[in-house]
C-alpha cells in the first residue's frame, strides 16, 4: 500500500466577515493549495472532501455546491462533519481512501462562514452544542464548557490565570507575524488579566474568536506527490477518538481524554515519542485548551502544562515550539478550516517554506484538533 | 409530548423518560435502574447502554447527596438565557456515583462556593410552566 503525502496547502485569511458566498470563500483556499503544489493539474484531483459544521450554512448538502464551482465534477465529492475538528477527520477519511487505492489525490477542504448568521443565531447554535436534552436547558455555552475544565485544574493541580494568559501572550506575539491571522495586535499579561469575564475563570483573552475562513489540502500517493511536488510532507501516523457529549459524564475533569487516546494511536503508528516532535499545533479553542493539550499528548506530565509556558518551552526557540502561528486564540476559529489551516503550518514548517514564524529545522510535526468540548480528538503527525 | 417544560429552553419534546418531569413536579428526583444489570442512570435513560435492555428499567429514587466536582460562573449565555446573567453551572457527583450537570441555586452565597462542597439536588419552578432541577447547599 501506498504512502500518504501532503502535495499542497493553502488557505484565506480568517475575519470577521469575509463579503464573499461560501463557494468563493473555498476557491480561494483550493486555488491556493492548487499553486501550492506546483506539477498539479486539478482534473487529476480524483476526490473531494468537504468539511465545515452545517449549522451555519444557508446551503443545504454544501459539497455538492463547492465542488461544482471549484471545477470538480464529476468525481465523488461528500461531506464531512465532526465540528471544530471537520478538517483532520476529513483529512483522516482521505488517507483511508487513498490506502485503500479508491483515490489517489484528493482535495480536503474546510471551511466557515460564521458571519452568514447574525450573532443571536451563532448563540443560538452554540447553546445547542451540549447534550440538548439534560444540559442545554440550563444555558451552557463553550466557554462555560471549558471553564468547568479550567476550574477543576485550578482546583486539582494550582493551574492559575496568569498561566492561562501567558498562553495568550504567545499567541499574539506570533498572530502578528501571521498575515492570515484574525488579531494584529500584540496583547500583554495585564491586558488578559484585566478583561472582561466570559464564564469565570475564562476572561475575553481566554477565549478564541469567531471567525470566516477556509483551508485546503492536497492529499496523493506517494508515487503521485513526487510527481506533483519536490516537497511532499508524508503522514507517518493518525489517531481519532471520541469522549461523551455530556460534560458531567467525562471521566477527566482536568484533561481531554479523547487527546489522550488520539495521540497515543498516533504515536504508536508514528513509532515515535512525545519528545521526537520539533513544531505542534494544538487545539487552542481556549488558553486552558493548549495547557491541557501538552499534557495529553505528553510533552509533560499532567499538571505541568503551567510550567511549560512559564519556562517558554513552547515558544519558537523553545524545546517544543507550540502554535507559532498564532493557533486559534490567534488565528480565529472559523470552525470547519482549522484543522486544515493547522495542517497547512505544520507542512510549511516541515517544508522550511514558514519564513519568519519557521522553526529551524523541524523534521517531525503534529496536529492536535478537538471537536465539541473534547468530544471528538483527532492527532496527525507529519515527517519530511 | 412533555419533556418540552424541563428546562428554561427545551429541544426536546418527545422521550421514554417523559415521566421524569411529572415525579419533578411531585418533588421527586429519580434515577431509573436496569433490572437486568442493575446500571444506575441519571440523568435517566429507558435503554440500557450497558446491556442494551430496553423497557426493563424501573423509576428509583436517589440518596442525594451530592459533592461539587466543578463550577463556572457564566457572565454571557446562549440566546434565550441572557436575563438570567450571570448564574453558576456545575458538576457534582452523587454518593452512588452518578455524576450531573445543573446550574447552582442563587441562594447559595458565592463566598460559600468551593469545590468538594456538599450539595442536595432539588426541583425548581421556572415561568412558564416550566420545571427543573438546581443544586442547592445540603447544609442549609
Amino acid at each position: 500500500m501506498s504512502d500518504v503525502a501532503v502535495v499542497g496547502v493553502g488557505q484565506t485569511a480568517f475575519t470577521k466577515a469575509c463579503g464573499v458566498s461560501i463557494k468563493e470563500l473555498c476557491f480561494e483556499a483550493f486555488k491556493d493549495a492548487v499553486k501550492d503544489a506546483g506539477n498539479l493539474r486539478p482534473r487529476d484531483i480524483d476526490g473531494s472532501i468537504i468539511c465545515s459544521a452545517p449549522e451555519y450554512d444557508k446551503q443545504r448538502s454544501p459539497a455538492g455546491a463547492i465542488a461544482e464551482y471549484l471545477g470538480l465534477n464529476p468525481k465523488p465529492t461528500f461531506y464531512i462533519e465532526s465540528v471544530c475538528a471537520s478538517s483532520t477527520t476529513g483529512i483522516r477519511v482521505a488517507y483511508g481512501l487513498i490506502k485503500a487505492g479508491l483515490n489517489d489525490i484528493i482535495a480536503v477542504v474546510g471551511f466557515q462562514k460564521m458571519s452568514e448568521l447574525s450573532s443571536s443565531e451563532v448563540q443560538e447554535r452554540m447553546g445547542r452544542g451540549a447534550d440538548i436534552m439534560w444540559e442545554s436547558p440550563f444555558g451552557l455555552s463553550m466557554p462555560a464548557g471549558y471553564a468547568l475544565f479550567a476550574r477543576a485544574r485550578m482546583q486539582k493541580f494550582g493551574m492559575t490565570a496568569e498561566q492561562m494568559a501567558k498562553i495568550k501572550v504567545k499567541s499574539s506575539k506570533y498572530s502578528v507575524l501571521n498575515p492570515k491571522a484574525i488579531f494584529q495586535k500584540e496583547i500583554s499579561l495585564a491586558d488578559c488579566l484585566n478583561a472582561r469575564q466570559v464564564a469565570a475563570p475564562l476572561k475575553l483573552y481566554d477565549c478564541c474568536s469567531n471567525a470566516d475562513g477556509a483551508s485546503c489540502i492536497l492529499l496523493a500517493t506517494a508515487e503521485k506527490a513526487k510527481k506533483i511536488t519536490d516537497t511532499p510532507v508524508k503522514i507517518i501516523g493518525l489517531g481519532a477518538a471520541s469522549d461523551s457529549l455530556s460534560l458531567a459524564n467525562k471521566a477527566n475533569l482536568t484533561g481531554l481524554n479523547c487527546a489522550v487516546e488520539a495521540g497515543k494511536q498516533a504515536f504508536r503508528m508514528a513509532g515515535i515519542q512525545p519528545k521526537d516532535v520539533d513544531v505542534a499545533e494544538v487545539h487552542d479553542c481556549f488558553t486552558v485548551a493548549e495547557l491541557m493539550a501538552y499534557e495529553n499528548l505528553g510533552f509533560c506530565k499532567p499538571g505541568e502544562g503551567g510550567k511549560l509556558i512559564e519556562e517558554n518551552q513552547t515558544y519558537i526557540d523553545g524545546d517544543i515550539p507550540v502554535n507559532i502561528d498564532g493557533g486559534l486564540l490567534g488565528k480565529g476559529h472559523p470552525i470547519g478550516a482549522t484543522g486544515g489551516s493547522q495542517v497547512r503550518t505544520i507542512v510549511m514548517e516541515l517544508r522550511g517554506d514558514a519564513g519568519k514564524l519557521q522553526v529551524e529545522g523541524a523534521e517531525i510535526g503534529l496536529v492536535h484538533n478537538i471537536g465539541g468540548v473534547g468530544l471528538y480528538g483527532n492527532v496527525i503527525i507529519f515527517s519530511r | 409530548m412533555g419533556f418540552e417544560k424541563f428546562g428554561k429552553i427545551n429541544y426536546t419534546r418527545e422521550t421514554k423518560v417523559k415521566d421524569f418531569v411529572d415525579h419533578l413536579s411531585e418533588g421527586k428526583i429519580e434515577a431509573t435502574q436496569c433490572r437486568v444489570c442493575k446500571k444506575l442512570y441519571f440523568p435517566p435513560q429507558m435503554d440500557c447502554s450497558n446491556c442494551l435492555s430496553s423497557d426493563q428499567m424501573g423509576w428509583k429514587e436517589i440518596t442525594n447527596e451530592w459533592t461539587l466536582l466543578t463550577y463556572t460562573k457564566a457572565y454571557f449565555a446562549p440566546t434565550g438565557f441572557e436575563e438570567d446573567t450571570p448564574y453558576i453551572l456545575a458538576i457534582a457527583e452523587s454518593e452512588e456515583g452518578l455524576k450531573t450537570f445543573a446550574r447552582l441555586s442563587k441562594d447559595v452565597a458565592e463566598e460559600k462556593i468551593a469545590v468538594g462542597m456538599k450539595l442536595r439536588l432539588v426541583p425548581v419552578k421556572l415561568p412558564n410552566e416550566k420545571i427543573a432541577y438546581e443544586f442547592k447547599n445540603a447544609v442549609e
